[in-house]
Parts: C-alpha cells; sequence; structure tokens
C-alpha cells in the first residue's frame, strides 16, 4: 500500500538538539558519582539515540531500542545497583591510577577518527539519499526470517545461555 | 546546512570516545559496564546511519547488537553480584584476587 511521502521539517534543529542531549548525557555516565545517577544519564542518551534513528527513518529500531535497551537493560543496572551498597561507592575516590594514561589513549583515538573522517570525506556520500516511505517494520522483519534466520537462531541460543549463565552465577549456592 | 550520513558519524565517534573513556578510567565496575552500553550504541549509530544509504542490513545488524548487548549486560552483572559476596567491592582495582 503506498503512502505519502512526507517531507521532514526542522531536521538541523532536531539533531543537533537529540545529539546536545546525547553527548551531554554520555559526559553525565562517565562523571557522575552515584550509580543511579549515571544510569538516568544512560537512560537519556538511549532515548536521544532513538530519535535520532527515528530521523535515519529507521522507526523499528527505534522501538526496540526502547523496549529493550531502556525497558530492560538499564533496569537490571538499577536492579543491582540496589543490590550492592551504595553508600560507601559514594565516598571513595572515583577515578582510577591510570586515569591519564586512559584518557591519553582517548585522545589518539579521538585523532585517528578526525584524521579518517578529514581524509576520507570523498568517500562518504554528501547528501542524503531519500528513500520513498515504505513499511519498514515489515521489510526488517522479513530480513529477519528470510535473509538473516540463522543469526536469529543463534542469537536465540545466545540469549538462553546468557539466562543460564546469569543465574547460576547470582545463585548462593549451585 | 544539511544534515549528512557524516554529521550522524561524528556523533557517533563522540560517543565512542566518550565510553571508552569511562572503561579506561573509572573504578566503579557497574560505571564500566555502563560506558560499555554507550560504545555499543555508538556502533549502532554508525550502522543504521549507513543503513540509510545501503539498504536495511545495518538496522537487521543493529537489532543483533542490541540483544547481544542486553545478553552481556545480564552476565557481567550476574559475575559483579557473584564477586560482590565475596568481597565487598565494586572497585576494579581492588578485585585483584584469582583465587582465594
Amino acid at each position: 500500500m503506498p503512502l505519502q511521502e512526507l517531507t521532514p521539517v526542522a531536521t538541523p534543529y532536531f539533531f543537533y538538539g537529540l545529539s546536545a542531549v546525547a553527548v551531554l548525557s554520555a559526559i553525565g555516565v562517565i562523571m557522575r558519582r552515584n550509580p543511579v545517577h549515571s544510569a538516568i544519564s544512560l537512560i537519556f542518551t538511549l532515548l536521544s539515540l532513538a530519535g535520532l534513528y527515528l530521523m535515519l527513518y529507521a522507526p523499528f529500531v527505534a522501538g526496540v531500542q526502547i523496549i529493550l535497551y531502556v525497558g530492560g537493560i538499564v533496569v537490571l543496572f538499577l536492579f543491582v545497583i540496589m543490590l550492592i551498597n551504595i553508600e560507601r561507592m559514594q565516598r571513595e575516590y572515583q577515578f582510577n591510577k591510570q586515569w591519564l594514561v586512559g584518557l591519553l589513549a582517548a585522545a589518539v583515538l579521538g585523532v585517528l577518527f578526525v584524521a579518517v573522517y578529514v581524509k576520507g570525506q570523498s568517500i562518504f556520500p554528501q547528501h542524503a539519499v531519500r528513500f520513498p516511505e515504505q513499511l519498514n517494520t515489515q521489510q526488517v522483519g522479513k530480513m529477519l526470517y528470510v535473509d538473516y534466520l540463522l543469526p536469529f537462531e543463534i542469537a536465540s541460543l545466545l540469549l538462553l545461555v546468557a539466562i543460564v549463565g546469569a543465574v547460576v552465577m547470582a545463585k548462593k549456592r549451585i | 546546512m544539511e544534515i549528512t550520513t557524516l554529521h550522524y558519524l561524528v556523533v557517533a565517534a563522540a560517543l565512542f570516545i566518550i565510553g571508552t573513556i569511562g572503561v579506561l578510567t573509572r573504578r566503579n565496575v557497574v560505571i564500566i559496564l555502563m560506558s560499555i552500553e554507550l560504545i555499543l550504541n555508538a556502533v549502532n549509530l554508525n550502522l543504521v546511519a549507513f543503513s540509510r544509504l545501503y539498504g536495511l542490513h545495518g538496522q537487521v545488524f543493529s537489532i543483533f547488537v542490541i540483544t547481544d548487548a542486553a545478553a552481556e549486560a545480564a552476565v557481567g552483572l550476574g559475575i559483579l553480584i557473584a564477586f560482590f559476596r565475596n568481597k565487598e567491592t565494586v572497585n576494579a582495582d581492588e578485585i585483584d584476587l584469582l583465587k582465594f
């Protein structure tokens, strides 16, 4: 069933706003003392990334991100944070002994990224290709079950192994 | 200025670097695991940005990445709980014994 093509509006504002929220919340994740604050900052990052996926015409991945990542993984993090002792954690020193080397390594990585993006400008297409609006979820679902059936089944096996492993790890007596 | 693919790649690179700084400099293991989730999300943003140009394979792969991130977070937090029961600490530099 053909859908009307809708033109996007105010794209730079949405992009810069969502990207700013994502990057600032990511800085909040690594800098906060309280792990619960870090988890809430991670929620902000994941939600703004879901908005960026919507801007990239990927609504299914945006929905999966919100349901699985925010609704599953971060909730799991919060449960575990509640199980371990927070009060003593907040008063200790937060950064480890090799923080300077870590920062230098990340700076070298940043220089590498900048070099790749500046030198390789010619291979990135300069304008976004405009696809007509199609049924994204149906096509992703079809691809999952037709082209990527084996990785799909292996992913389900991986989740089974992860569940069994996590339960065995967290039990008091095996 | 029109938003091209390169804009999304730069945002993904920034998130990757911030996640790497978190993994390399923080002591708290829970924060380290959350920084690993940041790195995986940066990779997902790259995949979805390129899938806009080259077909839906990037989006399908990013769904698998999210699935793997869930499994890894569950197992990592299970290990953390198991260790916390033994030594009452969640700092990475105090976890230094191979056998009690």
